[in-house]
């Protein structure tokens, strides 16, 4: 068995989704599985886990797992695999400078491995080019933070969840995306009746939830919350005194929003939403003190992401409504360690630590890592990065811990690009992503460890820094991800800088330079923690920072009016009035908006493991209006075309009034890995947003029609099973095997014979109406089932819920094998012939002889058994006692 | 007044069933005399292969006992072969003892297994399997380690085979066909039907074309066409039966493959009557119990005096072979022009195949779970529009509606 062995015990350690940063107690089985449970500890979850968190056990299998480094598709040592790394980067600093080489992190990454390639490609390397996936994450929201603050600070923390009075939710499915915060917000509606607003396009789960929810046209958000500043000035709902005290630009900013949203009823004609709605809105907001408003995904993937952050925080200022508790603007992330990334500067726009590219502050960090190759200014950022890949300007390319030839926008044309690359470099725990099995000129795969094997920090949404443990024995010849840049580092030269000893020896460092030259200058201080002993470092416990050596730990920033900026004093920010980036046109009239399910992380790696959470969305799928879908002629779960000039995926169509009319939702979690034509990244156009380089994600023109198949079905295989091309399909994890739902211009005839021919030598039992296009199939080893698969024309779309549970028992009952053929429940059978002439059924006759019939001739009146040929009177004759026995008894 | 004298001669299923139905219509109506040429009254046949292979004792295949015959006035004379009917004078000879005359006379005296005219059928250790006294020489005959050919892959063939096994005998079953049961099922049931033979220890060869059977003073061996020599010391013969015409053909009543009777199952001479296996109603001869069951209902019925009219009995099979159900109806294999809709599941004994063409059902083989059957047999017969009931003839109906398809949403 190719699988993790370790002692059990329980281990403490954070959950890898999501920014939230949930404690969870891992007790590995020894066996390589792991029981998991919440942290009852942890002041992030207080004990509570999500789907996803729940299912982390049913992720931690070796199945696709990268386990050995392989160079250019061969399997090879460590040795080599990282001499041709650091040989071929060396030899392209040479020839073309350090600046063609790229680092495309991720926030999956632990602070630590974060660090160290930092470090590597900004002081030693010598190229800026550092950009991570949290650019389309929170990178708006990090851009607004320092526009207002001089800082990228989250003022506030979760107990200002608890203790709010309105919540106001914007471009955020709370619901599914941060679940475990959202029930923290439904506790507080609970105990105190905290309102609850929801700014949306799309009316999410969340949006369900409600108190007032506010669906807004795409991209308008600005509009929303400048009508809302001009509305705080007119009702005296302005802190004049905060304003004065402590802030600037606020005439600008109110100017500005005048100019956008004038009124109540200017702002409901540029939002689209009703003037009660927005009158309401309003009003609750400028009536409560204890205002959170927290942004998400929503605001920050957006061409204009960084305005509609400032727009939101541009109301707190004014009001005063900040670092104070149940109050303030609060930026959900997205990832596990955006936040970490974000600490220790792993983005084209930042330095280290908190420090960007002013010379005091490059000086200050060249000194503090002795490096010979700073770095005086700003990289790529992501969008940008990936263009220079294609243009042949980044020859090398070194790709850790995400997958963004599937989530980056436009994705088609980067797998395109990366085929140019002299050096294509994937750390990776996966295998099979799409991303591991691209391919540059040359092509290195690195095995790094995964979640329960790694061992450093992670930094959630409310600044919190927490650990994640290994629990699980490395696998294969999987190493940290920071020991392998550790080690191409020594290969280059730089042993001395990179020489440690283990994780806790990185975050000291990372630890110390925070508080470098910093006194009170920096809001990231965790001076505290820099000399931290290992002993300590391994028994730590969730920390918020700032944590400088001297002074005290701080659950909110800017209570006392003290910003970032050279004057102390927060900023208003006058934004543009609110435009998408690209208009609808006739041939592309819908506005396409991407996101998560609630059970599905990024691009599946993980959850799609999972059979639990591959239950929830087992399809890509499309959500349209059901009046534009009538327009098109498009059904509930049919199969649709969206297209872009960008790229094209085929979707299942969900028809729910929760978009808008116009508007279309689809999820980019899909990838080549688990379906055919479901990409969703490669349709998206990507205009970033200009000050935060973030890509606009969440609405691209498109245009929609249908994609007719002649049949859909679904199979159920014990291994992955690929249909051949020209069929559709989307696969997920059932219990017991693997999944696939599919559509196909082949004939049932012609299925049936392909699936004859791919189980030769295994017994078949089949159901087939050709003249109908019905066709059903179980594969039998024995008495084990195989695999199975249902066929109909598409408008009879097979369901699949009951083969599955068939499928997840390996050998399943004659009932269970008949319901695979017929695609019904099991009915209540009539038992085992026992009168041939008549087809009467053991059960039907035990019944009437229970019913009263107490002979062999009251039993064939009464049912007809043995009243033909009567070779059945025997068995009759036996079954009389016994039922009457047991009937007595 | 005198009472009608009827006399039936032979004493089997169709025979008991007729007297059953006439007594409880008429009781007394007639002065009835029963001849069997078995030394016991009628027994059920159909259990000959249980029997045979001992689930059933002698006490378990048998129908009345003689209080009864004597219960209801029936003179039941068994043992004793009619040897004559002289129908000028309404007599009926039995051997060289019995006179009988007759007012009206059934004649229901079955069918005789038929031989192979191939060398060695007469050989000591060939035997039939068609009653009693078959039955206990195959038990005398099939001892341990003896090694039994049953030729004939028919429902008996088959029936005869899986008795022997059961008994320990090592057993082959021989068919001159491709497949078993040909006239009633298809390629697929019939290979499942060859698949539960297996199971149950039989072998099976198909296309086994006997030539001779030799041996010793005894059966040693049997000699396929192909040259093949299969060592036996036990060989029953169950290649069909023909109907036992020759009584009637002696009195000059009229026969083609067995005795001519008309709707009310007359015979050429008013007086006399004919049903079971032996009748030859239509042009079609029965070799099962259910027509014999609805002949005897008619028959009974024009005796007392009702209008009743036996028009035929669709063609139609139901039965367990061994254990396993089988029904077959109409047509076999898919017309020109006709669509066909299966479900097969070797591994649980499952076959159904409907045959259909403008929605009326023309035939249907069934293997496994015949519960359909009578469903099926009527639309054959009358030939209505199936409808939306596609799918309930091949899955069974059901109580509960089909599986609605999984909303996707939680």
């Amino acid at each position: 068995m190719n699988a993790h062995v370790q002692a059990p015990t329980t281990v403490k350690t954070t959950c890898p989704y999501c920014g939230v940063g949930c404690g969870v107690l891992a007790t590995p089985d020894g066996q390589g599985g792991v029981a998991i449970a919440g942290d009852t500890g942890h002041p992030a979850n207080f004990g509570r886990l999500c789907s996803k968190g729940s299912a982390l056990g049913e992720t931690v299998s070796l199945d696709g797992r990268l386990l050995h480094p392989h160079v250019d598709g061969a399997r090879t040592s460590w040795e080599a695999a990282l001499g041709t790394v650091a040989g071929s980067l060396r030899k392209i600093a040479e020839q073309h400078g350090p600046d063609s080489i790229a680092f495309y992190l991720s926030g999956q990454l632990l602070t630590e491995d974060y660090y160290v390639a930092n470090k590597l490609a900004k002081g030693f390397l010598g190229t800026p080019h550092v950009d991570t996936n949290s650019r389309l994450c929170m990178s708006s929201a990090v851009a607004a933070h320092r526009r207002a603050f001089g800082s990228d600070t989250v003022p506030g923390c979760y107990e200002d969840l608890d203790e709010a009075d309105v919540i106001v939710l914007v471009g955020s499915n709370t619901a599914w995306c941060h679940p475990i915060l959202f029930r923290r917000m439904i506790d507080a509606r609970q105990k105190r009746g905290t309102k609850l607003v929801v700014v949306d396009p799309r009316r999410t789960q969340t949006g369900e939830e409600a108190d007032l929810f506010l669906g807004l046209e795409p991209g308008t958000d600005t509009a929303l919350f400048s009508g809302l500043l001009v509305h705080l000035a007119a009702t005296g709902a302005v802190d004049a005194r905060y304003v004065a005290d402590h802030t600037s630009g606020f005439d600008g900013a109110l100017e500005r929003a005048a100019a956008i949203a004038p009124s109540v009823a200017a702002t409901a004609a540029a939002t689209g939403l009703s003037e009660a709605d927005v009158a309401a809105f309003f009003a609750l907001f400028s009536g409560t003190e204890r205002v959170v408003t927290a942004f998400s995904q929503g605001a920050n993937q957006s061409a204009q992401g960084t305005d509609k952050g400032n727009a939101i925080i541009n109301c707190h200022l004014a009001t005063g409504r900040i670092g104070r508790p149940g109050a303030g603007p609060f930026s959900l992330t997205g990832q596990p360690n955006a936040m970490g990334g974000r600490e220790v500067g792993g983005l084209a726009n930042m330095l280290a630590a908190h420090m960007h590219f002013a010379p005091e502050e490059v000086d200050r960090v060249r000194r503090f890592w002795k490096a010979p190759n700073i770095i005086t200014g700003e990289g790529m950022k992501a969008v940008a990065l990936f263009e220079a890949v294609a243009r042949g300007k980044i020859k090398a390319l070194w790709v850790m811990g995400t997958n963004p030839i599937v989530s980056m926008p436009r994705a088609d044309a980067i797998r395109e690009s990366i085929k140019g690359l002299d050096l294509y470099v994937v750390s990776e725990a996966v295998a099979d992503s799409d991303t591991a099995r691209a391919t540059g000129k040359k092509t290195v795969l690195l095995p790094a460890l995964a979640w329960g094997e790694k061992d450093g920090t992670v930094t959630n949404s409310e600044r919190r820094i927490s650990r994640q443990r290994a629990f699980l024995k490395p696998p294969g010849e999987a190493r940290a991800d920071w020991a392998i840049i550790a080690d191409v580092a020594k290969r280059l030269g730089h042993g001395a800088a990179f020489a440690y000893p283990n994780a806790a020896a990185i975050f000291r460092e990372h630890a110390a330079l925070s508080a470098y030259e910093n006194n009170g200058t920096r809001d990231f201080d965790i001076g505290g923690l820099a000399d931290i002993p290992d002993a300590t470092y391994a028994g730590t416990l969730p920390l918020q920072w700032p944590l400088p050596k001297r002074g005290k730990a701080k659950a909110r920033l800017f209570a006392d009016g003290r910003f970032y900026t050279f004057d102390g004093r927060a900023r208003f920010v006058a934004v543009q009035a609110p435009a998408l980036a690209q208009a609808v046109t006739e041939a592309e009239p819908f506005v396409l908006n991407t996101g998560r399910v609630r059970d599905h992380w990024h691009t599946m790696t993980r959850t799609g493991k999972s059979q639990r959470l591959s239950a929830h969305r087992a399809v890509p799928f499309v959500e349209i209006h059901p009046d534009d879908a009538a327009r098109l002629g498009v059904q509930e779960g049919d199969l649709a075309r969206v297209s872009t000039p960008h790229g094209s995926a085929i979707l299942e169509a969900m028809l729910t009034d929760g978009v808008r009319r116009g508007n279309l939702f689809a999820s980019f979690h899909w990838s080549d890995a688990t379906a055919s034509d479901a990409r969703v990244g490669a349709l998206v156009r990507g205009v970033p947003d200009p000050v935060s380089g973030q890509p606009e994600l969440k609405a691209t023109p498109a245009a929609l029609t249908p994609a007719p198949y002649r049949n859909r079905g679904f199979l159920l295989t014990r291994a992955e099973y690929t249909p051949p091309s020209g069929w559709w399909w989307a696969r997920a994890t059932v219990e017991g095997g693997s999944g696939l739902q599919f559509a196909t211009q082949e004939s049932s005839r012609a299925v049936a014979l392909a699936m004859r021919g791919l189980f030769q030598g295994l017994e078949l039992a089949e159901y087939a109406d050709h003249a109908r296009g019905h066709y059903r199939c179980a594969v039998y080893d024995g008495a084990r089932l195989v695999a199975c698969l249902a066929l109909a024309p598409s408008a009879a779309k097979p369901g699949w819920e009951a083969a599955k549970a068939y499928f997840a028992q390996a050998e399943p009952e004659p009932a269970a094998r008949r319901a695979l053929l017929s695609g019904r429940a099991e009915s209540a059978s009539a038992g085992p012939t026992v009168c041939a002439c008549h087809g009467v059924g053991l059960d039907v006759i035990t019944g009437v002889i229970a019913a009263g019939a107490g002979s062999v001739e009251a039993v064939g009146a009464a049912c007809k058994a043995g009243t033909n040929c009567g070779s059945c009177i025997p068995e009759i004759r036996k079954l009389l006692p016994q039922v009457l026995a047991r009937n007595a008894a | 007044m005198m009472k009608d004298r009827l006399v039936v001669i032979g004493n089997g299923m169709a025979s008991l069933r007729f007297l059953e139905r006439l007594t409880e219509r008429a009781p007394g109506l007639y002065d009835v005399t029963v001849v069997g040429a078995e030394p016991q009254a009628a027994y059920n046949r159909v259990l000959l292969s249980s029997l045979l292979g001992g689930e059933v004792d002698e006490a378990g295949c048998a129908f009345r006992g003689l209080d009864w015959y004597e219960g209801h006035g029936i003179r039941l004379i068994t043992g004793a072969p009619v040897t004559q009917i002289d129908r000028e004078n309404g007599l009926v000879m039995v051997g060289e003892t019995h006179v009988l005359p007759f007012d009206k006379l059934v004649l229901a005296v079955g069918s005789v297994p038929i031989r192979l005219p191939k060398p060695g059928m007469d050989l000591p250790g060939v035997l039939t399997f068609r009653d009693l006294a078959d039955v206990s020489a195959i038990r005398k005959a099939a001892v341990e380690h003896a090694r039994a050919i049953v030729i004939g892959g028919g429902l008996l063939g088959l029936e005869a085979a899986v008795g022997l096994a059961r008994l320990g005998v090592d057993t082959t079953l021989l068919h001159v066909m491709d497949r078993l049961m040909e006239r009633q099922l298809d390629h697929a049931a019939a290979g499942l039907v060859k698949r539960a033979m297996e199971a149950r220890g039989v072998h099976v060869l198909l296309k086994a074309d006997t030539a001779a059977i030799e041996g010793n003073g005894r059966v040693e061996r049997l000699v396929l066409a192909d040259g093949t020599v299969l060592p036996a010391d036990l060989v029953v013969m169950s290649v069909g039966v023909r109907p036992n015409i020759a009584l009637a053909q002696g009195a000059g009543i009229e026969t083609a493959r067995g005795i001519k009777v008309d709707d009310r199952m007359q015979s050429s001479d008013p007086r006399i009557f004919a049903l079971g296996e032996c009748a030859e109603h239509r042009g079609q001869v029965y070799g099962l119990v259910e027509p014999a069951y609805e002949q005897a209902e008619a028959l009974s019925r024009h005796l007392v005096g009702e209008e009743a009219a036996y028009t035929g009995t669709s063609l139609a099979t139901s039965l367990k072979v061994s254990g396993l159900p089988v029904f077959s109806a109409g047509a076999i294999e898919a017309p020109e022009g006709s669509e066909t809709i299966l479900m097969s599941d070797p591994g649980l004994g499952l076959y159904r195949k409907l045959i259909v063409a403008d929605d009326r059902l023309l035939g249907a083989v069934f293997v496994g779970d015949i519960a359909e059957q009578g469903w099926c047999k009527e639309l054959i017969r009358t030939g209505a529009a199936i409808g939306g009931h596609r799918d309930d003839l091949m899955f069974g109906r059901q109580a509960s509606s089909p599986l609605a398809p999984q909303p996707l949403a939680a």
